[in-house]
């Protein structure tokens, strides 16, 4: 059973990962409009052409 | 419990002060333009609105939030907002201006986001705390379930701590208040489950509530952040109505004029009130002659006269030309705030409504309080003083009556029904509005500018030779004024050319004058012309010396009017037209639409009190209005609503407002609104039933955490699709 002692830890880290990107998604205002969103990521306006 | 705490009454009051505040910084700054989009559905008007904005000269860049329906730009000093909304206009979008001051998205983004941040906190917790206690409910022992333990601990204490703050705050509140409020059981189970886990914890015991302390959170989180969304779109909408109306006026100095706040003007201020303009204030004519129209005030539909020495109030419209006014009352004295002291009578007088989750809760926190604390008792008598198994017992008790399921209950419903409505152009601005709108068995409407547009239209073009509209429609089209406008479009539409008249001059106050055929030919009041007045809208258009013809009007019919009416009567509900103008126009009205039930000549007062008559012969009275004259009858009523182009002071005494031109979605809101009162009890029934068969288990010490675990999720789950079936 010592590999608990590996897998723990690891499984909260990846977990703390998961926390950590949702903390920086909701800092950088990505859950302001999700309606707008949901939409948006179809729209191939800026499909060949990055948006300035 | 939080669903029913009152959204702010008076949305425009807190935005108002920083409307004027913050216009000024941005003056200075001149760079983000904000616009409100209510037209703005789809992935292609994305695409569309951001690429035409970005065309324009100056811009730097676009941005539409679809959620919020606002596009927000970022230009050079010199792009103005009517340019813009020009702009959209031509794309066919409706555009309205915003005040980004008012819309300072600071408080009610940064709460949002801190709900949003202990949401994703706790799911997080309860995600690895669950996997953790996987392993101890299938059978880890001794060192190893003591290692799990631990570790969960180590991750559910400071989750509890951090995402549970908004329930511990809102039962400290409640506990000095001396109530008992929903978050009062809620902050108890969760500190007794984590107290008493931890001691097991330290004494190597089999069960810890760890994972059910943090799906707890997390559960009644999720309910409290739908709870806070729906509000928040319902103030900030609330908010971008107020946005709309700064209130300013144009005051005369011996320099000459300038633009001040409405509360900065003294008695004795002369201002000047520009045709098309809303008088500001309380005052007397003191030169200029117009009609005004004072349907906002009094419901009149017919516009009147007023010249020198003519009292005007705040809140009229001055139609044809300008006016200078002087001030006799503004600011709190102007009878507008008289309107508002009327209101706050009639809503003192309303019987305070208690809503659905509030009955609930009071039902269920002392019931739960005292059946934790009495298995306690008992236990602690059966097992003749074993207080850890007691405790243990005890805190069983609180988790699995816990209310996940009432927490979530009222607030999935209401999300699911408002975004509903919301789509169909109605904001619901109060929480409890949509239960009260359920009860509702007589429906009450204005007639001016709820089931009308305002907006009149000719009537009787038929009647008169093509030569007479011909003049008609000449004199006409060189007025701005309503009837003329009107007439115009009337003729236009008929295919009328109009003749050619000479020397065209408009008279304020009284019509337009022009010379035809060698012959003065004149379109206006029936004194100034020469004709007796009928008791209808009308103007009377006089050639030379032969007798005056009279230009009939009715006022337009707001789009859904009759659909409205039509719907409401099917439903069973008592449909009655209430309004302050004549008889003659209410009558015709009533039997357009086939209403039954009509009262004319209706003052303010007169409104109130019929309505609150009617509530106190028990009756539950839904109050459609948009005038001043409305407000106190708005605020009388069991539920109110009224549409954006009403005026502020009759949406902020109301419940419910209407934002598309159509009134036709009232009788949907109804029906949906009853639909979901339905659900919600519906969901009541299914935590109470979960209750009825986990109770006793946990009574008789047979919870087990997996036990709680699995009562609480089911009926989280079960509470949440049953909402999401609302039709």
């Amino acid at each position: 059973m010592e590999i608990l002692g590996y897998l723990i830890p690891i499984s909260l880290f990846l977990g703390g990962l998961g926390l950590a990107a949702f903390v920086w998604a909701l800092r950088s205002q990505q859950f302001d409009d999700p309606e707008g969103d949901s939409h948006r990521i179809l729209a191939d306006d800026y499909d060949d052409v990055p948006r300035a | 419990m939080a669903v029913s705490a009152p959204i702010s009454a008076c949305p425009a009051c807190v935005a108002a002060p920083g409307a004027e505040d913050l216009a000024a910084a941005r003056d200075a700054k001149g760079a983000r333009i904000l616009l409100s989009m209510p037209g703005v559905h789809c992935a292609a008007c994305i695409s569309t609105v951001e690429r035409d904005l970005a065309r324009h000269p100056g811009v730097g860049s676009a941005r539409v939030n679809l959620t919020l329906k606002r596009v927000s730009v970022e230009a050079d000093a010199s792009v103005t907002p009517e340019a813009l909304i020009e702009r959209l206009d031509k794309l066919g979008y409706e555009a309205l201006e915003l005040d980004p001051g008012v819309l300072s998205m600071t408080e009610t983004d940064r709460q949002g986001r801190d709900l949003l941040m202990r949401l994703g906190v706790a799911f997080f917790a309860m995600m690895n705390v669950m996997l953790l206690s996987v392993a101890v409910w299938s059978g880890a022992e001794d060192a190893t379930r003591d290692l799990f333990h631990w570790v969960s601990a180590a991750i559910a204490l400071p989750t509890v701590a951090f995402s549970g703050q908004p329930f511990f705050r809102s039962a400290w509140a409640a506990l000095r208040a001396r109530r008992l409020g929903m978050d009062v059981p809620i902050s108890l189970a969760l500190i007794l489950a984590s107290g008493i886990s931890v001691y097991e914890t330290i004494h190597s015991g089999h069960h810890a509530y760890f994972d059910a302390a943090v799906m707890l959170t997390f559960f009644l989180l999720g309910g409290r952040y739908l709870d806070f969304r729906t509000r928040a779109i319902a103030r900030s909408a609330a908010q971008e109505l107020a946005a709309l109306e700064v209130p300013r006026a144009q005051r005369l100095m011996d320099t000459g004029e300038e633009t001040v706040n409405v509360v900065d003007l003294q008695p004795g201020d002369l201002v000047r009130v520009r045709p098309g303009g809303r008088v500001p204030v309380d005052g007397v004519v003191t030169d200029g002659t117009t009609e005004i129209d004072r349907s906002l005030l009094t419901g009149e539909s017919l516009p009147a006269w007023a010249g020198p020495d003519t009292v005007v109030s705040a809140g009229e419209v001055n139609l044809t030309g300008p006016l200078v006014v002087r001030v006799t009352a503004a600011g709190k004295d102007s009878s507008l705030h008289r309107m508002a002291d009327l209101v706050a009578v009639a809503e003192s007088a309303r019987t305070r409504y208690t809503s659905l989750a509030d009955r609930a809760a009071r039902a269920y926190s002392p019931l739960v309080h005292v059946l934790a604390f009495s298995a306690f008792l008992v236990w602690l008598w059966i097992s003749q003083g074993d207080v850890r198994l007691a405790v243990n017992i005890a805190a069983a008790v609180l988790i699995i009556t816990c209310p996940c399921a009432l927490g979530l209950a009222v607030p999935a419903v209401v999300t699911a029904a408002s975004g509903k409505l919301f789509r169909k152009g109605l904001l619901i601005k109060n929480g409890t509005a949509l239960e009260r709108l359920a009860e509702v068995d007589t429906v009450v409407f204005d007639k001016t500018g709820t089931l009308t547009l305002g907006a009149p239209e000719p009537t009787n073009l038929a009647d008169h030779p093509r030569e007479a509209l011909q003049v008609a429609a000449a004199l006409a089209g060189a007025s701005a004024h309503p009837l003329s406008q009107a007439l115009a479009q009337g003729a236009r539409a008929a295919g009328v050319h109009p003749a050619k008249v000479d020397d065209l001059r408009e008279v304020p106050g009284y019509g337009v004058e022009g010379r035809w055929r060698g012959q003065i030919v004149r379109f206006g009041r029936a004194g100034w012309v020469g004709a007796t007045p009928r008791d209808v809208t009308a103007t009377y258009l006089a050639i030379g010396d032969a007798a005056p013809r009279a230009f009939t009007f009715a006022d337009r019919l707001r789009p859904g009017a009759a659909d409205v009416v039509e719907k409401l009567t099917a439903q069973g509900k008592h449909v009655m037209l209430l309004s302050g103008d004549v008889p003659g126009a209410v009558s015709e009205l009533a039997q357009r639409l086939g209403i039954a039930d009509w009262r004319a000549e209706a003052l303010p007062q007169d409104k109130a009190a019929l309505i609150m008559d009617m509530s106190a012969a028990g009756r539950r009275v839904l109050m459609v209005g948009d005038g001043l004259n409305d407000t106190a009858a708005l605020a009388a009523a069991h539920v109110s609503v009224s549409p954006a182009s009403a005026l502020d002071a009759a949406r902020v005494a109301s419940d419910i407002v209407l934002l598309g031109r159509d009134i036709a979605p009232i009788s949907e809101a109804v029906r949906i609104a009853e639909k979901s009162t339905r659900r919600i009890r519906e969901n009541f029934a299914i935590s109470g039933l979960y209750n009825v068969v986990a109770v006793p288990i946990a009574l008789l010490g047979f919870a087990t955490p997996l036990a709680a675990a699995l009562a609480m999720s089911l009926s989280s789950i079960t509470v949440s699709l049953n909402a999401l079936r609302l039709k």
